[in-house]
């Protein structure tokens, strides 16, 4: 490269974030003339045909695609057939019960915490349920919508036993391994700084790499959602050698999440996991969906489809709910078979039991 | 096809003129490639506001809200994310400059040690010439990080490299040096000594032109280069304070600490790109014509004097040009870092700072940028440097 070319290629390089920046683009036009979509407008004409229409698209594609973590017990995990389980998967599943009446219809896309964002932002899949905390930033800034809470969670620690730590609070000046891309960077970043303590994060791309950091003693603590210590634990090289800090230091609800601007795919995504909920709070079981639709309870009938068209008015069929049901069970059902106290994780329901159990799990009414 | 000298007939239609015919084709291309520019900065715009996604440069003065395990400026988790720009801008520029000197340094010690007529010592660099170039970097830098340094013990039981050198599976520790009153004054006899020496040698080499008289100046330099700061020392007293690390809760403090990531990007960048280098060093010499060196032998000069005199100068205008696309590749290769969780402009901005705003356009777009301006920057300063070493035909 002679120097001309030199000169030439920075005069590129400005000229193309000049461009960016200043050119009154028709952005400012399209901004100014839209009112705010509400649920209806972007159902029926729609600010955007494109983004208005992961349903239709959904369907024509013939399954739906679906963002996961790339393994983590209980939440995603793929086993030595490359079969999918976990409480986030299960709700791909619920999902394509709903749109197709057949939960096989998922194509899941193992995503990394960094690279999930672009992955929805860009379209290469229509949904993320992928143990991911609900944030204002991500709901806003990042054009997100989070359908629920699927799981509350919050951030711990864990350290050797051998260390002889036993509180947060002992962790000044640690060197603590976690993965990039996710709430709990900056949960630990605050808590080190609202306790004036110092740390150290060596933050890697893969999860495994930051779990065996910690595992073979690059780091003195391991730190991400309690579920995933939970899930975490059971792939270290010796379980009974580590030790979960008591202190949960931050709030991490994590729940499945759209584009934002599609309010017909947000509101299928959102009220799968009302039905779900719903299901465990009346009562209806994978195995007892069909002698439900018989129910005397007005709420059961609505919920299966029985009375009223509620499918229909989300673009479903009228069965959706019943679909689902069939074939993940409910929330409770669900959370047991996955997280729950009979798995090798054996969280207990805690926050995730329903409202009328002491939980946080409630859901509004189908009606 | 017309035959050429027609080209230079002036037509009654200008468009038979070349000069204008060219002209037109250049302002087309300009305006061409001005109008993809604005048709894609157009599109994304609109795609961005459609989606919701925010756009535009204001979130670098967000708070960055994250800590980084290696800071070279100041930097806290209040720190905007302009800030992580430079952090992670600095951490880059840090392995590139050191990985640069050493990759060159080994690179030309392993090229001159190929062309050694010792039969040992030429296979030894070719072997390692062929294993380095042809293991693809990342596998070496997983190599050097995984499988070498992480194995390595805790830092409680450190193996002692020299006294008060630790080296653990926490990285290398090491007393750190800090500046004291006599720092200046150190440091300004440094600067005496290498003016001087610069004095000196001018002086000898238009002596040695006009009386054909050599001079021993480089022991007089060596001199003057030890004994004015040994001076100083004796004088005021120790140039800088030395502060050992010591075994702290968890880690060493205090001291001057390596991180293990560090470490192992710097040492498997340069032990890659120096075994390009060495071969670009080895063709340059090649490239040198034998003569060149029997003239030098029969001119009284011996080995040293041959190869320093006669033919590195003359294998410089090989070597530098393809050297420079080595210097190049060790930079843009440095973005690797975060395969192994050094904090580099990549893993920090590209990967964190995108992730949490989402504004994926703007940070690739800066970060690339960043990398064409280190790039074109190092071209320019080789090529001005290449203009001066390339042969001047008198
Ligand atoms: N809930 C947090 C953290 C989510 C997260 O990525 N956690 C890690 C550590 S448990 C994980 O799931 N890794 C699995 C993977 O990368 O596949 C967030 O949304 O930022």
């Amino acid at each position: 490269m002679n120097n001309r070319l030199v000169a030439f290629l920075v005069g590129i390089v400005i000229g193309a974030f000049a461009l960016y920046f200043f050119l009154p683009g028709p952005a400012t036009h399209l901004t100014a003339a839209q009112p705010v979509a509400t649920d209806a407008a972007a159902k029926k004409a729609g600010p955007t045909a494109a983004a208005a229409a992961t349903l239709d698209l959904v369907r024509k594609r013939g399954y739906m695609q679906c963002g996961v973590s790339q393994g983590l017990a209980g939440f995603s995990n793929p086993n030595d057939k490359g079969e999918w389980s976990g409480i986030d998967v299960d709700f791909c599943k619920a999902v394509a019960a709903a749109v197709f009446g057949d939960a096989n219809k998922v194509k899941y896309r193992p995503l990394s915490a960094k690279d999930r964002f672009t992955a929805l932002q860009s379209g290469e899949i229509d949904l993320l349920s992928r143990n991911t905390t609900w944030t204002m930033s991500r709901d806003t800034s990042l054009g997100f919508d989070f359908a629920g809470v699927i799981y509350y969670d919050g951030q711990g620690f864990i350290v050797k036993k051998a260390s002889g730590i036993t509180s947060a609070a002992q962790l000044d000046g640690a060197t603590i391994c976690t993965q990039t891309g996710t709430t709990t960077e900056l949960n630990m970043a605050d808590y080190f700084r609202g306790h004036g303590m110092d740390y150290k994060v060596l933050a890697f791309e893969k999860n495994e790499e930051s779990l065996s950091a910690y595992d073979e003693g690059r780091c003195d603590a391991y730190t991400t959602d309690a579920s995933g210590l939970f899930a975490q634990r059971l792939i270290m090289k010796n379980p009974d050698e580590h030790l979960v800090l008591p202190e949960v230091i931050s709030k991490e609800p994590l729940g499945p999440l759209v584009r934002q601007g599609d309010a017909q795919w947000a509101d299928v995504v959102r009220w799968t996991l009302f039905a779900l909920i719903n299901a465990e709070d009346l009562g209806v079981r994978q195995s007892n969906v069909e002698m439900m639709k018989v129910s005397d309870s007005p709420d059961i009938k609505r919920l299966l489809g029985t009375e009223g068209a509620y499918g229909q008015a989300l673009g479903l069929s009228n069965n959706w709910a019943a679909d689902v049901i069939k074939a993940v069970g409910n929330y409770g059902e669900m959370y047991n078979r996955t997280v729950g106290p009979d798995t090798p994780l054996g969280i207990p329901r805690g926050l995730n039991a329903l409202w009328k159990n002491g939980g946080l799990m409630y859901a509004p009414p189908i009606r | 096809m017309r035959p050429p000298d027609k080209n230079k007939s002036f037509g009654p239609m200008a468009w038979t003129n070349p000069r204008l015919r060219s002209l037109v084709y250049q302002l087309g291309a300009i305006a061409a490639t001005i109008a993809i520019f604005t048709f894609f900065a157009l599109t994304a715009r609109a795609n961005l506001e459609r989606q919701n996604i925010a756009s535009g440069f204001g979130f670098m003065n967000n708070t960055a809200g994250f800590g980084v395990i290696q800071t070279l400026i100041p930097y806290s988790e209040e720190s905007s994310y302009g800030r992580v720009f430079l952090v992670g801008l600095a951490n880059t520029l840090l392995v590139a400059v050191i990985g640069t000197v050493f990759a060159v340094a080994l690179g030309f010690v392993i090229g001159v040690a190929r062309l050694s007529g010792n039969w040992l010592v030429s296979k030894l660099a070719a072997v390692y010439v062929e294993v380095f170039r042809n293991i693809p970097l990342l596998l070496q830098l997983f190599f050097w990080y995984f499988a070498i340094l992480r194995p390595l013990p805790a830092p409680r039981e450190s193996i002692v490299l020299l006294p008060d050198v630790f080296l653990s599976n926490r990285g290398v520790a090491m007393p750190a040096f800090h500046p004291t009153d006599a720092t200046s004054l150190f440091l300004i006899a440094l600067a005496v000594a290498i003016v001087g020496i610069i004095v000196l040698r001018r002086w000898a080499r238009k002596r040695r032109l006009a009386t054909g008289q050599s001079f021993p100046d480089g022991r007089i330099a060596l001199g003057l280069l030890i004994g004015l700061p040994l001076l100083v020392f004796f004088a005021v007293g120790a140039p800088a304070q030395i502060e050992p690390p010591v075994m702290g809760k968890f880690n060493f403090d205090g001291g001057w600490r390596l991180l293990p990531e560090f470490v192992a990007l710097t040492f498997g960048l340069v032990v890659y790109t120096a075994a390009f280098i060495a071969e670009i060093v080895r063709s340059g010499i090649l490239s040198v014509s034998k003569g060149q060196t029997e003239a030098a032998h029969a001119i009284g000069l011996n080995n040293s004097q041959t190869l320093r005199l006669v033919v590195i100068p003359q294998a410089l205008r090989v070597i530098v040009p393809p050297l420079t696309s080595q210097i190049l590749n060790l930079t843009k290769n440095s973005s690797l870092a975060v395969a192994i969780a050094y904090p580099d402009l990549v893993s920090i901005f590209a990967g964190t700072v995108l992730n949490q705003t989402g504004q994926a356009i703007e940070v690739i777009a800066l970060t690339m940028a960043v990398y064409l301006v280190i790039s074109l920057a190092t071209s320019f300063a080789m090529n001005t440097y290449n203009a001066r070493v390339a042969i001047v035909e008198r």
